[in-house]
Formats: structure tokens, C-alpha cells, sequence
């Protein structure tokens, strides 16, 4: 650890902290101790009274099987959208660094569906894989697909995954071409006297020497699969069809504004916290340790 | 067991950069050819040609009789030991060594022995298991080098090996990367801006300026006869001093022997200069009042740094000495140990 400043004035630090300790205790802390409150609350019908439960709602929302469903949705949804999100990137990300004309340009391209707003990325995909008047809808069944994400499951999950990853991958191209360029070009080089061909170079110097990298991105695209993309579903299934699509986050959405179960959606929300300052600390704990090979 | 034969070997990076402008060099079987010139010459360029790493412009590069330009480095069974020695991060000492032949199929068995038997030979077993940043510097180097020996290459590529080490551990590398060169019987390049390291591994020494040959030969020779007074110098240290001549004459000179009709600098080495000698041994030679302006003391020997004849000179004295900054010396260089040079800088 570094040497530590001393200020000699007892109050200055305290006083320097304060808007950001404010903030911080406003805006998060207590939002979180009311959603932690409510989810120990039940209501009754007309919203009139509420009574004490301790944890009867975590039970309930627990054996509910639509909230186990959706803990397996969001399972499938989150490793399929880091899966193909990281999957697509890193191809893209090598092939640009075979780009010589135009390498600028180009990245630049690649970096811009980061800026859509998830509502948007979602309305795109909806017209585009809309049954009745989507192009490419009408190319899948052209190819002989019975295609309508409206009544089909699994559809409906490829189409929201298909959005979802494509918003991501922007974001995890930037990383991994920073991340090849990190890579030594000598290294390389000397895989390739030592007799490597390119797939063998790639999979025995390039991918375990971006290990940081992929393994950052995996959490990134995680917490993102988890929690960021409402917007998307929202915009594209509403959850469906049927309960195909309705992820955690969804869930919380659903129960809560819509169905107006206020206390098992704050329990849900409760859980949900506690998987992201799970998935955080992972992070956090990662980022301090970076795998360092130099 | 190869020869490497470039001829009229050109290098135009893409941007126009012409890096090597027409370089023709014949290797023999089992010799050290050093490549030294100054940085930004061309010598990576080249050595990266011969490789496989760079495409070659113009002309061919051969290796064993056969030309290899279309040929990449993964086929052309060289290896190669980089400036920073490229080891891979992520593997041991062990699999760095292990990689090159389990890419080429060798089993398991065969490679086991090579590595171990070239770990032995290196006095690397006992870091066999260690991953390269945890190794010395000088460690690093030698498992490069194992790297490359282990393969047992037709050829060795040498870019710079020492340059990263300090200097007692780059004197001890030197001798043993020419014993091992020796003992193996690979034909090497090893490329290197040290003249130094250059006059002691070479056994063809070529100079290089500004993408071209200067003077090609062993190094003694060229140490004795350089071509340029680009080479004399770059070869020795410290340098061969060049005073400029005017129509034949040098300004300041005591007594100046016959010159050659169309010299216009002449040359002459620190360690040839003779301070106060007389008689005899002056006939004919160059004799020269030399002002010191400093004393450099290095234990077996001292150098003077003089003003004369209008210009700045070395002089080397053997073992200590009783001249001080000011003093006046006679400095006497004879006949056959002066080197003259044209107008366009070559010999004459
Ligand atoms: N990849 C490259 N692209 C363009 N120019 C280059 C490249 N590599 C080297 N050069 C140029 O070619 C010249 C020779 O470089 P190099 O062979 O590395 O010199 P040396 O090894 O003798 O120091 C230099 O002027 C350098 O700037
Ligand atoms: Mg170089």
C-alpha cells in the first residue's frame, strides 16, 4: 500500500467527503433499507394497511415457480447474450487488427450501436424480426423457418438475445482490440518461427494472453445480461410469450408495477441486490489482482 | 547444416521507407556473419527478411541453395533469439522450450530429452519449472537462447541478444554464445550495433550505413583496412581519428609524408599513435604537435584527448601517465599504420 496522506485539519476531510457520503446514502442506502423494509411487508388488497412478516415473502417468492423459472431464463439469457456478445467481438476485434487501410475508421463504425439506447436497440431488432412486416423475418422464412418469436419460446429468447448482444458488442470489441494491441507483436512472431500456424498462434499465445481481458468482460457482460437489459425485453416480448423471456429484472417489473405485488417484488429486488453486490465483488476483487504475466 | 545467400536483397516499407537498398551477402556453411552498423541502418530489416517476418522487396534470400521468399517463418526452420526475448508469458521455461517441437509433431519422449539435455547445457535445469518473470534478465536470455537451440534450426537469427543485459554478464554471453555457435556448427546472423561484440563473433563481419554494405570481410581486416572513413570509424574504440587534408596538405602537421594525390582525410588509429618517439621510426611517418585537453585514465592504459592540426584526436598510451591537461606532445604515427581517403570518403 502506498504511504498515506495526513491532514492535520480534523474537519477539512470529513467536510470534503460529505456531498459525495450524501449522495451516496440518499440515493442508494436509502432506497435499499425501503425496498429491504417492504420486502418484510405485506398489503392488503386495497392497499389500505400492511403487517410485519419477516421473511414469508422471500419464502413465498422462493417456491413460486414462475420466480424459479425466471432464474432459469435469466441463466440461459445471460450466458447466451455474454456467450455471443463476447464470442462476436472477438472476431470482429481480430479481424480488425488485419485491417490496414482504414483501421480508424473502421473501429470507429463498430463503436457506434454502443450509442443506441436500449428501447431503441429493442424496437430495431422488433421491426427488423417482426413476423409480418420484418425483412429478415421474411428472409428466416424464406430459408424454410417457421418463424414468430410471438408464440414460439425459444424464438422469442433468440431474438432478445440477438438484441441484446448486439448492443454489447461495441463494448467488448473496444476492450479486446485494446487488448490485442497489448499483446506483444514479437510474441507472435516468434510463435510463428517456432512453427505455430495461425489457429494454433491464436489459441496457444493470443487467447491465453488475453485471459484479463475475457475474464473482465465476463463479468461486465454478465452484470449487463442481469440488469441492463430491461429495456430490451420490454421493447421486444414483454416477457413472452408466456413467461419465456421474463428475466429477474423483468420479474421485479412485472409483480411489482404491473401485477402491484408490492412486497414479493421488493423480496425479489432484495435478492436481486444481493446477486449484483455479489457479482460486483468479484469484480473488485479481480480488477485489485489483475492476472499480471509480465 | 545450410548456407544463407541474399542477393541484391531491397526493402521498401509500405509509406516509402526504403529501409535496406540492395544488399548482397554469401554466408558459408557453419559461420557467424554479424551485421553492425548504427541504429536505423537497416540490420533488423534485413535479419527480419532473412526470417520470414518481413516480405522481401527485391531480389532473393536463399537458404541451403533454395529461395525462400514466398516460404513463411513457420517453414523455413530458422530460429530466432529477439532483442527482448519474446518468451512466452504464460508458459514455463520448460513449455517455452517444449513449444516449437510440439508444434512440429516431435513425441513426447524425444522432446522431454532435447529440452532437458539443452537445459543441461545451458545450466537451466533447475528453472525449468519457473515462469519467465520469474527469471533474471540474464536468465531470460539464456532460455531464449535454448529456445532457439533446442529445434536445432538450419539457421540462427540473432537481433541485438545482449543488448539488455549489463555489461559483465554481456562479456561472459559473448564467449559463450560463440563457443555454443562453434559446438552446434550453425550458420548465424546476429545483428548488433556493439562493434565490440561485432570484431569478437564475427567470423564474416559486414557494416552496414544507411541500408547498404559498406565493407564486407573478417574483422580483422576490416579493422585494419576499412573501407569508408564510414567504417574506420565505427570499427574500434575508441574511433580511428580523421583529420581533413587541403590540397594535399595537412595544416599544423610537423612533417607530413607522401600523400596520395587525391586524398582528402587521413586517418590514423588512437592506439598507433607513439607519443614523443624520434629518430628513426619517424622517417616517413606523420608527425603531429598535439595540445592535451584531457586525461582519461582507464588502469591498463590512458587516452589523451588532444587538439591538433586544427583538428580534435585520441591518443592511446599504454598502462598510467605523467601527461597533464596542457601539455605540449610530439605524437608521432608511421608511415604504414596511416590510412587515407577521398573526397567521397572511400579508401585510397
Ligand atoms: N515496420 C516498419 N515500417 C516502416 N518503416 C520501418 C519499419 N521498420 C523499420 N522501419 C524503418 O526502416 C529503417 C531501418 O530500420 P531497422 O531495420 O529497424 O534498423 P536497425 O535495426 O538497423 O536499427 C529505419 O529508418 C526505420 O525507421
Ligand atoms: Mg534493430
Amino acid at each position: 500500500m502506498s504511504p498515506r496522506v495526513v491532514f492535520p485539519n480534523k474537519i477539512l476531510p470529513y467536510l470534503l467527503v460529505a456531498p459525495q457520503l450524501a449522495i451516496t446514502l440518499i440515493f442508494f442506502y436509502w432506497p435499499a433499507s425501503q425496498a429491504l423494509r417492504q420486502s418484510m411487508l405485506r398489503e392488503d388488497p386495497f392497499g389500505l394497511s400492511s403487517k410485519f412478516v419477516w421473511f414469508a415473502n422471500f419464502k413465498k417468492v422462493l417456491s413460486d415457480p414462475n420466480y424459479l423459472n425466471s432464474i432459469q431464463v435469466t441463466a440461459v439469457f445471460s450466458i447466451a447474450t455474454a456467450a455471443v456478445a463476447m464470442g462476436t467481438a472477438l472476431l470482429l476485434a481480430v479481424m480488425a487488427e488485419k485491417v490496414i487501410r482504414g483501421r480508424g475508421v473502421y473501429r470507429t463504425l463498430m463503436i457506434w450501436p454502443y450509442a443506441v439506447a436500449p428501447a431503441i436497440a429493442g424496437m430495431l431488432w422488433l421491426f427488423l424480426f417482426n413476423p409480418s412486416i420484418g425483412s429478415l423475418a421474411y428472409g428466416l422464412r424464406w430459408l424454410g423457418i417457421n418463424w414468430d418469436p410471438l408464440l414460439d419460446g425459444e424464438q422469442a429468447m433468440a431474438l432478445v438475445v440477438a438484441a441484446a448482444s448486439w448492443k454489447q458488442i461495441s463494448y467488448n470489441f473496444l476492450f479486446f482490440v485494446a487488448g490485442l494491441q497489448a499483446i506483444p507483436k514479437t510474441l507472435i512472431e516468434a510463435a510463428a518461427i517456432d512453427g505455430a500456424k495461425p489457429t494454433k498462434r491464436f489459441w496457444t499465445i493470443v487467447f491465453p494472453l488475453l485471459a484479463p481481458t475475457t475474464f473482465f468482460l465476463l463479468v461486465v457482460n454478465t452484470v449487463y445480461a442481469f440488469f441492463d437489459t430491461f429495456g430490451i425485453i420490454h421493447a421486444v416480448t414483454g416477457g413472452g410469450p408466456g413467461k419465456a423471456t421474463e428475466t429477474l429484472v423483468y420479474k421485479v417489473y412485472n409483480d411489482g408495477f404491473v401485477n402491484l405485488i408490492l412486497g414479493d417484488s421488493a423480496a425479489q429486488s432484495v435478492i436481486l441486490m444481493v446477486i449484483v453486490i455479489a457479482l460486483t465483488a468479484i469484480q473488485f476483487r479481480y480488477v485489485e489482482k489483475k492476472v499480471h504475466y509480465g | 547444416m545450410a548456407t544463407v545467400d541474399l542477393k541484391d536483397v531491397k526493402k521498401v516499407y509500405p509509406g516509402g521507407v526504403e529501409a535496406v537498398k540492395g544488399v548482397s551477402i554469401a554466408i558459408p556453411d557453419k559461420q557467424l556473419c554479424v551485421l553492425v552498423g548504427p541504429s536505423g541502418c537497416g540490420k533488423s530489416t534485413l535479419l527480419r527478411m532473412i526470417a520470414g517476418l518481413e516480405t522481401i522487396s527485391a531480389g532473393t534470400c536463399s537458404i541451403d541453395g533454395k529461395v525462400v521468399n514466398a516460404i513463411g517463418p513457420t517453414e523455413r526452420d530458422i530460429a530466432m533469439v529477439f532483442q527482448n526475448y519474446a518468451l512466452y508469458p504464460h508458459m514455463k521455461v520448460y513449455d517455452n522450450m517444449a513449444y516449437g517441437l510440439r508444434n512440429r509433431g516431435m513425441p513426447k519422449d524425444e522432446i522431454d530429452k532435447r529440452v532437458r539435455a539443452t537445459a543441461q547445457t545451458l545450466e537451466l535445469a533447475h528453472l525449468l519449472e519457473r515462469r519467465p518473470r520469474e527469471l533474471s534478465g540474464g536468465q531470460r536470455q539464456r532460455v531464449a537462447m535454448g529456445r532457439a537451440i533446442v529445434r536445432s534450426p538450419k539457421v540462427f537469427l540473432f537481433d541485438e541478444p545482449l543488448s539488455n543485459l549489463d555489461a559483465k554478464l554481456r562479456g561472459q554471453m559473448r564467449v559463450e554464445i560463440k563457443n555454443l555457435q562453434r559446438q552446434l556448427g550453425v550458420t548465424s546472423v546476429y545483428v548488433t550495433h556493439d562493434q565490440l561484440e561485432a570484431m569478437t563473433l564475427a567470423d564474416v563481419l559486414v557494416v552496414m550505413n544507411a541500408g547498404l554494405v559498406e565493407q564486407l570481410g573478417a574483422p580483422l581486416d576490416i579493422y585494419e583496412k576499412p573501407a569508408s572513413t564510414f567504417v574506420a570509424s565505427f570499427i574500434g574504440a575508441p574511433p580511428m581519428n580523421l583529420l581533413p587534408l587541403r590540397s594535399g596538405q595537412l595544416e599544423g602537421a610537423v612533417s607530413l609524408p607522401a600523400i596520395p594525390t587525391n586524398a582528402a582525410t587521413i586517418g590514423f588509429r588512437p592506439e598507433d599513435c607513439e607519443v614523443g618517439a624520434d629518430g628513426a621510426a619517424a622517417e616517413g611517418g606523420l608527425r603531429l604537435m598535439a595540445r592535451v585537453q584531457g586525461v582519461e585514465p582507464v588502469g591498463a592504459e590512458s587516452f589523451l584527448y588532444c587538439e591538433a592540426a586544427g583538428g580534435r584526436i585520441v591518443v592511446r598510451v599504454p598502462g598510467r601517465t605523467a601527461v597533464a591537461v596542457g601539455d605540449q606532445l610530439p605524437v608521432l604515427t608511421r608511415r604504414e599504420k596511416l590510412h587515407f581517403f577521398g573526397g567521397d570518403g572511400k579508401r585510397v
